[in-house]
């Protein structure tokens, strides 16, 4: 009928439990720590802006034919599919174009993939998709310099819903300038 | 090597600036018919009142577990205290094959919970013991106590007292928010571990149940970070070219598996956390992924679609692939039992996606949870259920499955999607 022993565990237990949620002392510690390390450019909690590297709209926006970033920057796919269809053809010549008169301007290939089947799988499968743009562009004479493919798998969708509408609008490759 | 390593980030203000919680509530979706009957009286009180039902979170616990079906209260004739009140004869009148009888009675700082477990047929004490506890402990100390009774009549070591992370977002395009928690595993007691506007996935619990490690997206990719659950103190451990996904610990917590691909497409590899020298696993043209190890951590089982589809292929490490799936066109995301004697993994089919459960010797596999869009499998630390995502009106709900397939339940959120449950080891 004893439980002494029991009852310590359970609280350290307990504490450990109410310090994972809040350490006072730990939170100026780690910030300082931070500081000093902040030349890596990982920066938590300010990520929103991250895909954007490196920008081409300055220079030459607005003066030649090639010179604007295309309007159009989002290619659909077929389910289970890395293909590019025919129909978006004209806008991958589009960025490639683009890509090529302005050397400095880069690009992020974002790949995405509807909801269905596993989520680490997925975000193999957006990689592919990406990957078989930036080979596009590869072989329209972008360099590859200017091109980053970052696959989001399906933790970024466009469109909610379980149904075959939603799953097009999510099955994309976005072109993030 | 990589001073990374040793590049502790703040997360600490991220940690403390929000006191969001998430907590997750349980719905029985389908009890098991052959579970034993159990009832658990309602603990007796000093007539103050307390902040917790005892006896009906150890109800709760059992019920969940599949094993146990307790007795509603209004169908209890008596409400004894303790085991010498007992009348034996009125709980087999209503076969009960046991009873949990206890009283909650307040101390200097906290409670002290007496209970006792009774074998009804048997009309003798199997349990009696005093447990201390804060009043803000008293719900650990009701899953402490369910594992007890659960372990001395079932012979399994009880899991009521573990916990489960998982990840939430609300939103939807680029206004998505994504956030960590942890909670226990009843789904109460949840605490926010990240938050950010940028996608976090593949929360995984170091074998100490000290550390997770998740691929977070904040730096604009995906990089594997690796994060203290007491202090929330964090490093990125890897953000190669190219994917950073799926970080599995190895049973004695030295080395992560991941799958990067860095070198073309995604293969898996093993990356020692001292000295962050990664060994390549597998090295192929196709699509590896979702590594995890077996218990003894002798070999891994990953997802590969080197065959056209995603199946499950297994390879001690230095060894060659072994394809271990063959049932169906897409078995994925494979996790092992804790005797290592059968995985648990996502099997698609016509009607969609669902938990299954593969013998490994036999080779059969048999379906678990109903087909839906099912993912992300995590099992108990005792084998006895497995934890997984699925949806439930149109937004993500985590579900659970006994091992045997019999009883299940729910566990949504009351707002956004919730997704990739991952269940931790023993915390004692």
């Amino acid at each position: 009928m004893q439980f002494k022993p029991y009852a310590r565990t359970l609280a350290v237990a307990m504490s450990l439990a109410v310090m994972a949620g809040c350490s006072s002392t730990g939170g100026t510690q780690e910030g300082s720590m931070d500081g000093t390390a902040g030349s890596g450019g990982v920066g938590t909690g300010t990520a929103g802006s991250g895909q954007v590297s490196g920008s081409g709209l300055g220079e030459g926006a607005g003066q030649m034919a090639g010179s604007r970033i295309p309007e159009v920057r989002t290619i659909y796919f077929a389910y289970d599919s890395d293909a590019i269809r025919p129909e978006f053809q004209s806008v991958l010549e589009s960025h490639a174009n683009f890509l090529r008169s302005n050397p400095s301007a880069s690009v992020v290939l974002q790949g995405h993939t509807d909801e269905r089947g596993t989520r680490e799988y997925n975000l193999a499968l957006g990689e592919r998709r990406a990957g078989a743009v930036e080979r596009f562009l590869s072989v329209e004479g972008v360099s590859p310099s200017q091109v980053e493919v970052v696959s989001y798998g399906e933790e970024r969708p466009a469109a909610r819903g379980s149904n075959e509408e939603a799953y097009a609008q999510n099955r994309r490759v976005v072109f993030a300038y | 090597m990589r001073a990374l390593m040793t590049t502790w980030l703040a997360t600490v203000l991220l940690l403390c600036t929000s006191l969001a919680q998430a907590d997750l509530t349980i719905d029985i979706t389908r009890g098991n018919e052959r579970a034993t009957p159990i009832a658990v009286v309602p603990f007796a009180d000093d007539g103050q009142s307390l902040p917790q039902d005892v006896a009906q979170i150890i109800s709760d616990d059992l019920e969940r577990s599949g094993y146990f079906a307790p007795l509603d209260r209004e169908a209890m004739f008596a409400k004894p205290s303790s085991g010498d009140d007992v009348s034996f004869g009125d709980w087999q009148a209503l076969d009960t094959r046991y009873l949990v009888v206890g009283r909650v009675s307040r101390t200097g700082g906290g409670v002290e919970i007496q209970y006792e477990l009774m074998n009804v047929s048997g009309e003798s004490r199997m349990l009696g013991e005093v447990i201390t506890a804060g009043q803000d402990q008293m719900r650990a100390a009701a899953h402490r106590i369910s594992d007890q009774i659960f372990e001395e009549i079932t012979g399994i070591r009880g899991a009521f007292s573990t916990r489960i992370a998982y990840v939430t977002s609300q939103g939807v395009g680029d206004a998505t928010a994504y956030q960590l928690f942890i909670a226990d595993a009843d789904g109460r007691n949840s605490q926010q571990v990240l938050s950010s506007d940028q996608p976090i996935m593949s929360p995984a619990w170091s074998p100490d149940g000290g550390k997770l490690a998740y691929v977070s997206f904040e730096s604009g990719r995906p990089g594997i970070y690796v994060q203290e659950v007491a202090s929330g103190r964090r490093a990125r451990l890897t953000s190669f070219e190219g994917l950073n996904s799926a970080p599995a610990w190895s049973p004695d917590g030295r080395r992560l598996a991941m799958a990067l691909s860095k070198d073309g497409q995604p293969d898996i590899y093993v990356m020692d956390i001292g000295s962050q020298n990664l060994q390549r696993i597998t090295n192929s043209p196709s699509i590896e992924t979702e590594p995890a190890w077996a218990p003894d951590g002798n070999s891994l089982i990953y997802t590969s679609d080197r065959s056209g589809g995603p199946q499950v292929y297994r390879q001690t490490l230095g060894g060659s692939p072994e394809r271990i799936t063959f049932t169906g066109n897409y078995n994925a995301r494979a996790r092992f039992a804790p005797d290592g004697e059968s995985i648990f993994l996502i099997h698609g089919g016509a009607n969609g996606y669902r938990v299954a459960k593969q013998d490994l010797e036999s080779g059969r596999l048999v379906e678990l949870g109903d087909a839906g869009q099912a993912e992300s499998p995590s099992v108990a630390p005792n084998g006895t259920m497995v934890i997984f995502a699925t949806q439930q009106g149109g937004n993500g709900v985590l579900g659970a499955v006994s091992a045997d397939g019999r009883a299940s339940f729910r566990l949504p959120a009351a707002q956004g999607d919730v997704r990739e449950p991952a269940w931790s080891p023993f915390l004692n």
